[in-house]
């Protein structure tokens, strides 16, 4: 549904996004990560068809962007940086404006923004003037202008930016439905848990160029390494780490715990349990350490690991 | 799922595939229109001065033309005020439609400003659309204003006064109202859509404001002439304006630079680099060329691209002689000044005392013909090359009614070419190419060549015209300047017999 080949723009000297290959599929939901300034905005807009690429093709929902960019943004519905309502204009106007403008007829026009209104709480509010919206409510109405004419492809900037975790969830469960009824979702956003919990794949994009692609699980193993394992045990560590160098290579520990990586550990941890157990060493769990996306972006980005 | 143009046979209108498109573009772009009107109505900093200058001040405006009639009267000078009512009436209907400046100044470049122009950007409107819609949502109030405030001044004039304007000057005065409105907005809509911030856009409003004052008082004064005729060829010259400003609108609207962040930039540095390296049309790459290589592909292959404002130039030139030609019988010279004799000897000892007849003649000619070429080319950037045209035809009609009077006279016809052959066959085509690249300068900022910005454009046609000038335009006049100096005269001297 969304296709781009060494897709690239340049602003005078300055190289904004650099030959970005990605492919989504229907019913896709792949999350952009990257730092401010890194290419993710700009890519949106080209897909959108609002900038025109300097290098590279890109198809979304099966038009070009270059030269098919009204069919493109006909089948798109944008959730932009900025939510960019018209302050004096009331929650329902501003529906049927922008309803009208993606071809709805007045029926529909009414239908889908009441219908999508009430799925974010905002059904008492459309007659209200939007300069007397929160900030969270503005954003939800972006959404629901962004998801009026029923698109097939949603390209959501921060979705959840500015709002309370009420809200939030809300509309994490609206791009899950999205997802289910087959739409596909390309999602800009900073918060890395809701990028591990929604995004079916994650492309982190830095300095304009894509730099890892893949499945939430992929990324971990593969920038990461192996799955990280904690030992506790019931005293001190006292000469276990030396005890156990040939079975595993403790990375850390502390006064009660050890960490090791182990690409195998279906048979290497029964092993460190039995050894453990033949020293009379007490063991009180032996658990793996989470990793989370935030590790891997930070690893990938050029941070140092926290641990 | 949104829908986009409709063919022929899906509008069931049996309306030709142009007509059913503009309909639908015009249907499309009053969306736009119609939400900005609702929402300008909301704005209680422009409903409120709309009001004072549709009702207050044309109640104002026709009390003051009352009291100034029978003060006037008093002293017999009646013209004063019969002219000061139409006059009146004229600025009654302009000044709501100075509104419409500020509207469409802040159209484009305030909805980025307030972030919500990215989401109409991501819309399926075209640039047309937008474009028109936005051009006519800044029009329509301040016009319907204009006629409110007309109407209110007529009412109260026809009751104080029992004054009726004629049919014509009450069309002429509502047709300039409207066209000086969209000609204001067009180019407050182009200025809007090139520039990143409201301040930005209010100072360029200047280049807007000016010469519409300008105007306005041109046209006071011919309302208290009272030659309204005067009146229609403004209408008509204003027309023209506001198409062409139409036209650059939409040409160079640019969806990329709209919520693009970098126009307002100023790099002169960076500018005169670029013109540099454009002018002296070095390619890092490739084989190394010879000086006729680069003459050839970098000097000629110019003229080429503006085979265009070479006719168009051309034909003005033609055209301006044959003007020359027939205003000769309107506006004549005495025949007795054309007596050859004396003509010649006087013209070789005016010649002499103004030391022209020597390489100082050959520099101050020269110099002449530069500077003229020169004020063309300025002229060109602010008149999208319409002055330069002007400019250029005035030589041309002057040799034109110079060589009719010489016919008139009944002097020898060769006696014209003699003066105007030898230097002239270079000088002109000199011109030419100068007055060409000028107006390439000029129509570039309407048209652009598609994939190009107006900024990328007009830098290569500025190279282009300096390449020009410094390969062929000056030696080609300087040439001309020694045949006008040292070889004219002569042929001249020979023709007339005076050697």
């Amino acid at each position: 549904m969304i296709e781009t080949f060494e897709l690239t723009k340049h602003f005078d000297n300055f190289v904004a996004v650099q030959d970005v290959s990605l492919s989504v599929r229907t019913g896709e939901v792949l999350a952009l990560l990257g730092p401010n300034g890194a290419g993710k905005t700009t890519t949106v807009r080209m897909l959108t068809s609002i900038l025109a690429p300097t290098a590279g093709t890109a198809r979304v929902a099966g038009f070009d962007v270059v030269r098919q960019p009204e069919e493109v943004r006909a089948h798109v519905g944008v959730l932009t940086e900025g939510h960019g309502l018209y302050l004096r204009m009331r929650g329902r106007e501003y529906l049927d404006f922008f309803g009208e403008l993606y071809g709805l007829d007045r029926a529909a026009r009414q239908q889908h923004g009441t219908q999508l209104a009430g799925r974010f709480g905002l059904a008492d509010a459309l007659d209200r003037r939007l300069g007397e919206y929160s900030k969270g409510m503005r954003q939800k109405l972006a959404l629901v202008r962004a998801m009026l004419h029923d698109p097939p492809v949603l390209m959501l900037d921060e979705p959840t930016s500015a709002m309370d975790p009420h809200s939030a969830r809300q509309v994490r469960n609206a791009i899950r439905d999205l997802r289910g009824d087959g739409r596909t979702i390309l999602l800009c956003t900073h918060n890395l848990p809701e990028a591990e919990e929604l995004a079916d794949r994650i492309a982190i994009i830095r300095q304009g160029k894509i730099i890892a692609l893949g499945t939430p699980a992929d990324l971990k193993t593969r920038l990461l390494g192996p799955p990280l394992l904690e030992l506790r045990l019931a005293g001190a560590v006292n000469g276990v780490a030396h005890d156990l160098s040939d079975l595993v290579e403790i990375e850390s520990q502390g006064p009660t715990w050890l960490r090791y990586r182990t690409p195998a550990p279906e048979a290497i941890n029964p092993q460190v349990i039995y050894r453990l157990a033949a020293l009379g060493v007490e063991v009180v769990t032996l658990s793996e350490v989470p990793q989370s996306l935030e590790d891997v972006y930070l690893r990938v980005v050029g941070e140092e690991e926290r641990v | 799922m949104a829908t986009l143009a409709p063919s022929v046979q899906q509008t069931g209108t049996g309306l030709p595939r142009w007509l059913a498109l503009a309909h639908w573009n015009v249907s499309r772009a009053l969306i736009v229109t119609r939400r900005e009107v609702l929402d300008m109505f909301r704005d209680w900093r422009i409903v409120a001065p709309t009001i004072v200058l549709t009702v207050i001040f044309p109640y104002i405006a026709n009390w003051g033309a009352g009291r100034m009639l029978s003060f006037v009267e008093r002293f017999g000078a009646s013209l004063i005020g019969d002219r000061l009512i139409p006059f009146l009436l004229m600025v009654v209907g302009f000044f709501p439609i100075s509104f419409s400046l500020i509207i469409a100044l802040e159209t484009f470049v305030g909805e980025k400003e307030r972030r919500s122009l990215e989401p109409l950007l991501a819309t399926p409107l075209t640039n047309t659309q937008l474009y028109i819609g936005k051009t006519l949502s800044s029009t329509i109030p301040p016009l319907m204003g204009s006629l409110l405030g007309v109407t209110v001044y007529l009412v109260g004039v026809y009751r104080n006064l029992e004054w009726v304007p004629s049919a014509t000057l009450l069309l002429q005065i509502i047709l300039l109202n409207l066209i000086q409105a969209l000609v204001m907005v067009a180019a407050a809509v182009v200025v809007s859509s090139q520039t990143t911030s409201v301040r930005a856009a209010n100072l360029l409003a200047s280049f807007i404001i000016i010469p519409m004052a300008f105007l306005i008082q041109a046209e006071a004064l011919i309302m208290f002439w009272a030659n309204y005729t005067v009146l229609w060829l403004i209408i008509v010259g204003l027309v023209v304006v506001m198409i062409l400003l139409v036209r650059m609108g939409i040409r160079i609207f640019n969806r990329e630079e709209l919520i693009g962040g970098e126009i307002d930039e100023l790099n002169l540095l960076g500018a005169l680099r670029q013109w540099l390296a454009l002018t002296l049309a070095r390619h890092g790459e490739g084989p190394r060329r010879s000086a006729w290589q680069w003459y050839r592909q970098e000097v000629l292959a110019v003229v080429g691209r503006m085979w265009s404002a070479m006719g168009v130039l051309s034909l003005a030139m033609v055209v301006a002689y044959f003007i020359g030609l027939r205003y000769a019988d309107v506006y004549r010279i005495p025949t007795e000044l054309f007596r050859t004799e004396d003509w010649f000897a006087r013209f070789q000892l005016t010649m002499e005392q103004a030391g022209l007849t020597n390489l100082r003649g050959v520099l101050w000619v020269l110099s002449q013909n530069t500077r003229v070429l020169a004020v063309a080319s300025l002229l060109a950037v602010f008149s999208f090359g319409v002055l330069a045209i002007m400019l250029l035809m005035v030589p041309l009609g002057l040799v034109g009614y110079l060589n009719a009077h010489i016919l008139i006279a009944g002097m020898d016809p060769m006696l014209a070419w003699a003066a105007l052959f030898p230097h002239g066959m270079i000088e002109i085509p000199a011109a030419l190419l100068a007055g060409a690249a000028a107006v390439r300068l000029g129509a570039t900022v309407i048209s652009p060549p598609p994939g190009k910005t107006v900024g990328e454009a007009w830098m290569e046609a500025l190279a282009d015209a300096t390449r020009l000038w410094f390969a062929a335009v000056l030696p080609l006049l300087l040439v001309a300047a020694v045949a006008e100096i040292y070889v004219t005269p002569w042929l001249v001297g020979l023709v007339a017999g005076g050697r």
